[in-house]
């Protein structure tokens, strides 16, 4: 049972994980079609400076206090704001229309700024100072659970339920909702789209570098390899939980990162292969994924 | 709401300088030259009919007019150019849509889909959307994709008409609707046309008689017949020639 628990916490706290890059993910898509190859970027962005503000509140030491992890959180959340409104305003605007050029241009960027980490900071990995607490664990059935893991089921339900405020209760919530259905009919209703481009950038690349510092507590350290490992195991939660929707990106990476987790515990190191397996039987069975629209 | 039977009757006078100028515009699209240097120009006044046969560019010329499909040539709204622009500056210039589909948002609400009309420092016309598709006020919590067709032509239009709009873009407004519903439709459009000007795309003879007081006709790429409604609409050899059916039967191609 303390094993079953474990796995299930863990697992869902890895889907937080998922969920919090995917999300930003599934809303580009959903708007703009572009599928955004410079998502793992905000989110290595994201992850490193909060390393570099850990680093500096900290002093040295391998723990911070819970103010100063909270203000981490922000380091990291503002960082991968600014890169994604940076981004569609610098690379993608200029491409309007041209999305196969959008896709490529954000591929070239994933690749520039995976090389300048790695230019600037080197290979190795970069231990993430947090609170003391989130090195300890609790005990849940029996089970000991990394206190961590909880931290990432707080974030994640923390934004799922803040994207879900801002989508229906906000006027650039009511245009994204619009746009993901028809964004020509948006722009012919008066609405000046870009600016909800931007700001879904934005909302994406901040929901990034959250999860790139919260990666960072999850697997204790930040390395150059980070955005695109993320990265991979978003688009297959994107895509399983249907291009645009952001409650199947949710459904997903529960879905995801259970399985992965469980896999991996029964047969040693079947976890992504189990869930490519699961995005092949959701592309065979239901092409639109799990929330897709059918167009 | 009473309707005229002829807008002839309703002594449409243009003025003379036109709310939109089209000059030698084309379209290219998927490898087709679809409009071929078409020259029209609207009448600052009255429902003008923009008539054809099936795919002869029709909806084309209305989404080249807001930008929505790349062309070249010239299009002036009063007077101001509206080469270059964007698609949402041209409808805030004063410009309504109603496009071809209705393209509600069908996982919007009503309210939800009229809100999106609305503009800062515009007050949004509730009224006159509610006055004119009374249906559409104890609907607004419905979902719009669970609307019948001829609800969501009523949400389609009400949508154009929330702003103040010098120039209405309607596209095909009776489409896939009864009888019963394009009766009601053209006369929530006769009520519309009294304050605003109207270029109408509509298969429907029967409705274009009683709502335009000028028409055009694209063949071949070009405009083959500009001039009052009531002189294409009333030549049966025109009208079969340049639409491809009977003046008398109603019913477009």
């Amino acid at each position: 049972m303390s094993t079953i628990a474990l796995l299930a916490i863990t697992g869902v706290g890895l889907g937080g994980l998922y969920f919090l890059v995917a999300a930003g993910l599934a809303l580009i898509f959903g708007l703009m079609r572009v599928l955004n190859f410079a998502h793992g970027t905000f989110l290595l962005l994201g992850g490193y400076c909060a390393w570099l503000a850990g680093a500096q509140l900290a002093g040295g030491a391998a723990s911070v206090s819970n103010l100063q992890f909270v203000a981490m959180l922000g380091v990291a959340l503002a960082a991968g704001a600014a890169i994604g409104a940076l981004t569609e305003l610098v690379l993608i605007r200029p491409l309007y229309r041209r999305e196969v050029a959008q896709v490529l241009v954000t591929v070239g960027l994933a690749l520039v700024v995976g090389a300048l980490v790695i230019g600037i900071w080197g290979a190795d990995p970069r231990t993430l100072p947090a609170p003391e607490w989130m090195h300890r664990t609790t005990r849940v059935l029996g089970a000991h659970v990394p206190n961590s893991r909880f931290v990432l089921i707080g974030a994640a339900l923390l934004v799922l339920a803040g994207l879900q405020l801002f989508l229906r209760r906000t006027r650039y919530g009511l245009i994204v909702r619009a746009g993901v259905e028809n964004r020509t009919m948006v722009s012919a209703m008066g609405v000046d789209v870009r600016r909800a481009f931007t700001l879904v950038f934005a909302l994406g690349g901040a929901m990034a570098g959250l999860g790139g510092a919260l990666a960072g507590v999850y697997f204790g350290a930040v390395s150059p390899g980070l955005g695109t490992t993320l990265l991979i195991d978003a688009l297959i939660v994107v895509v399983i939980g249907g291009l645009g929707s952001i409650t199947g990106a949710a459904l997903a990476a529960l879905a995801v990162g259970l399985l992965q987790q469980f896999a991996n515990y029964y047969i040693s190191g079947i976890g992504d292969l189990a869930i490519v397996s699961l995005l092949a039987l959701v592309l065979l069975i239901r092409p639109r994924g799990m929330l897709g629209s059918p167009t | 709401m009473p309707v005229p039977s002829s807008r002839s009757e309703r002594g449409a006078a243009p003025a003379s300088a036109p709310i939109l100028e089209v000059r030698d515009m084309h379209v290219r699209l998927g490898g087709s030259h679809i409009l071929q240097g078409i020259d029209f120009t609207v009448p600052p006044r009255g429902v003008t009919a923009l008539l054809g046969r099936n795919g002869v560019g029709k909806t084309t010329t209305l989404r080249a007019i807001l930008g929505i499909v790349p062309h070249r040539g010239m299009i002036s709204f009063d007077g101001a150019s509206l080469d270059d622009e964007a698609t949402y500056r041209i409808i805030r210039r004063g410009i309504g849509y109603v496009p071809e589909d209705r393209d509600v948002f069908g996982s919007l609400t009503v309210a939800e889909n009229l809100c999106l009309a609305e503009r800062r420092g515009v007050p949004p016309r509730y009224e006159l959307a509610f006055e004119v598709f009374p249906d559409l006020r104890d609907r607004r919590r419905q979902l719009a994709g669970t609307l019948s067709g001829g609800q969501q032509q009523m949400l389609s239009i009400a949508r154009a008409l929330l702003n103040p709009a010098r120039l209405l873009l309607i596209d095909e407004p009776s489409k896939g609707l009864s009888p019963r519903l394009v009766s009601e439709m053209v006369a929530a459009l006769a009520r519309i046309a009294k304050d605003t000007t109207v270029l109408l795309v509509e298969q429907n003879l029967a409705a274009v008689r009683r709502l335009a007081d000028h028409a055009l006709a694209i063949a071949d790429g070009r405009i083959a017949h500009a001039g009052p409604a009531p002189a294409l609409l009333g030549n049966a050899s025109l009208t079969r020639q340049l639409l491809g059916v009977s003046s008398r039967t109603g019913a477009g191609a």
